[in-house]
């Protein structure tokens, strides 16, 4: 494949502009999810998408006495990063052979980019609420990224690669013990790392008013927006890569609605998890991540180990 | 119609200032967002930051105080924006008119696009005043104050000076 292509996939498909418009899409289903368990109609289909267009013809603020240039090139990280996760993540669903050794690192390390991108926006405004907001979200990032890679570990060792299209091809994590132990520290870790409640604590609408974001306004603003969007489109996509990867065989149309069953699931818990918990105080996440989340993971870990 | 002001009528977030309101217009406010009337079919929506803000909701009289905070606020945020003043309290100050903190009505030094009377008004009115404020930004009929470029009333001098203590 030759560099204009790559670039044709970054930016079109599978890679920014799809991802975006996926996960505009899937950030109206939880909207209109929330809706529904609230007892209202919620909002039309277009709406995220008209929501970001209107940001983008906002003017953008610029804090005073604010890291500029970080404060502004600090969206584009998070959004670059999860466009090319993205890109890696279905050129393995689509082309089994067009995978590399090492992508499941790559792709870890990826999709700790947004949360970097929240974190030095955030101290670069120049704006108490939105340090402490930046502040609890390194913190809430320690927390989860220990229980996030242990889980990841399980399905490594079962099929004894770090490629994608090993583990696609592998048999599937979740038939066994440790597989079904590592998928549910991977929900918890999802949503913290979408940081959706009850791990919202960086953003905390009503105690920090925006918090990390608080000063972002316009086209800045609309980047964090599309990033968190596409994280709660390819997060699941990743969660369904290492855990059900096996599953997808077969004819194709077999495969995609395997596929899509596996991920609308996924994203269905994360809003409902959304919509029943409260938000939990930072100190109680690290000790949930730290404290038993962490345990069941490493409890995972030696089962796959132990060949269960 | 320009295409900033068409995308702003799809997706209004709203920002709430109280003033020294007596509460109740706040109240309403917030029953106006509830599921019964679920705003969020219009695409409004209340955020908690200025900086994010579409509409200004403002309730209440501004005293000495409040009206250099209300202007500093309203300085931050990203045009275009729109202000609504909620209730009887911002046009005419009502029952605290009177009062020794009573300086002027906010409409003296922020330009307000749009006045929802009542005292307070009930969620519905609120609803069709921001049904006529898109419907008016639509056709060109209005224009938000914060596009205006002549008669510039922020910043007024005597103002700042007032409260600075
Ligand atoms: S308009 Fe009436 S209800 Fe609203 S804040 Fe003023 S006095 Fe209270």
């Amino acid at each position: 494949m030759n560099g204009n292509m790559v670039i044709v996939e970054f930016l079109l498909f599978p890679g920014l502009l799809f991802t975006a418009i996926a996960g505009l899409l899937t950030a109206w289903v939880d909207r209109k999810v929330t809706a529904m368990v609230q007892m209202r109609v919620g909002p039309p289909l277009l709406q995220p998408f008209h929501d970001i267009r209107k940001l983008f013809v906002k003017e953008t603020c610029v804090p005073e006495g604010g890291a500029i240039g970080l404060f502004l090139l600090a969206p584009l990280l998070g959004l670059a990063a999860v466009a090319l996760a993205s890109m890696i993540l279905w050129r393995a669903l689509l082309d089994v052979e067009a995978t590399f050794v090492g992508d499941l690192i790559v792709l870890i390390y990826l999709f700790v980019m947004p949360a970097l991108g929240v974190m030095l926006g955030s101290f670069a405004s120049r704006n108490p609420l939105a340090s402490i907001g930046g502040s609890r979200e390194v913190k809430l990032m320690i927390a989860y990224e220990l229980p996030m890679v242990l889980a990841i570990l399980v399905p490594v060792i079962q099929a004894g690669s770090i490629r994608l299209g090993d583990l696609l091809t592998a048999q599937p994590p979740i038939l066994s013990v440790s597989g079904v132990l590592a998928l549910l520290v991977s929900i918890a870790c999802m949503q913290a790392k979408l940081t959706i409640v009850p791990f919202d604590m960086p953003e905390a609408e009503t105690e920090l008013s925006g918090g990390a974001l608080i000063e972002y306004s316009g086209p800045p603003l609309a980047m964090f927006k599309l990033t968190r969007a596409m994280m709660l489109f390819t997060l699941p996509i990743l969660l369904l890569v290492l855990f059900f990867g096996g599953l997808l065989t077969g004819p194709v149309w077999q495969r995609w609605v395997i596929g899509f069953l596996v991920w609308f699931v996924l994203v269905a818990i994360t809003i409902v998890l959304r919509n029943t918990t409260p938000r939990v105080r930072i100190d109680q996440a690290v000790r949930f991540f730290w404290g038993p989340v962490s345990v069941v993971a490493l409890v995972a870990v030696v089962l796959a180990w132990a060949g269960w | 119609m320009s295409n900033a002001i068409n995308a702003l009528t799809r997706s209004l977030n709203v920002f709430h200032l109280a003033g020294s309101a007596c509460n109740n217009c706040d109240i309403e406010i917030l029953d106006a967002l509830t599921p019964k009337y679920d705003l969020e079919r219009f695409g409004i929506t209340l955020v908690g930051s200025i900086r994010h803000a579409d509409v200004l909701l403002m309730s209440g009289i501004f005293n000495r105080k409040a009206a250099i905070r209300a202007q500093e606020l309203i300085a931050q945020a990203p045009k275009p924006y729109l202000v609504i003043a909620i209730g009887g309290c911002p046009a005419t100050g009502l029952m605290w008119r009177d009062s020794y903190n009573w300086e002027r009505p906010p409409g003296d030094f922020v330009k307000i696009d749009a006045f929802v009377p009542g005292c307070p008004p009930k969620p519905e009115a609120m609803i069709s005043a921001v049904v006529k404020v898109i419907e008016g930004l639509r056709s060109g009929e209005l224009v938000p104050g914060c596009l205006h470029t002549s008669d510039t009333v922020a910043g007024d001098p005597a103002l700042e000076t007032a409260g600075g203590s």
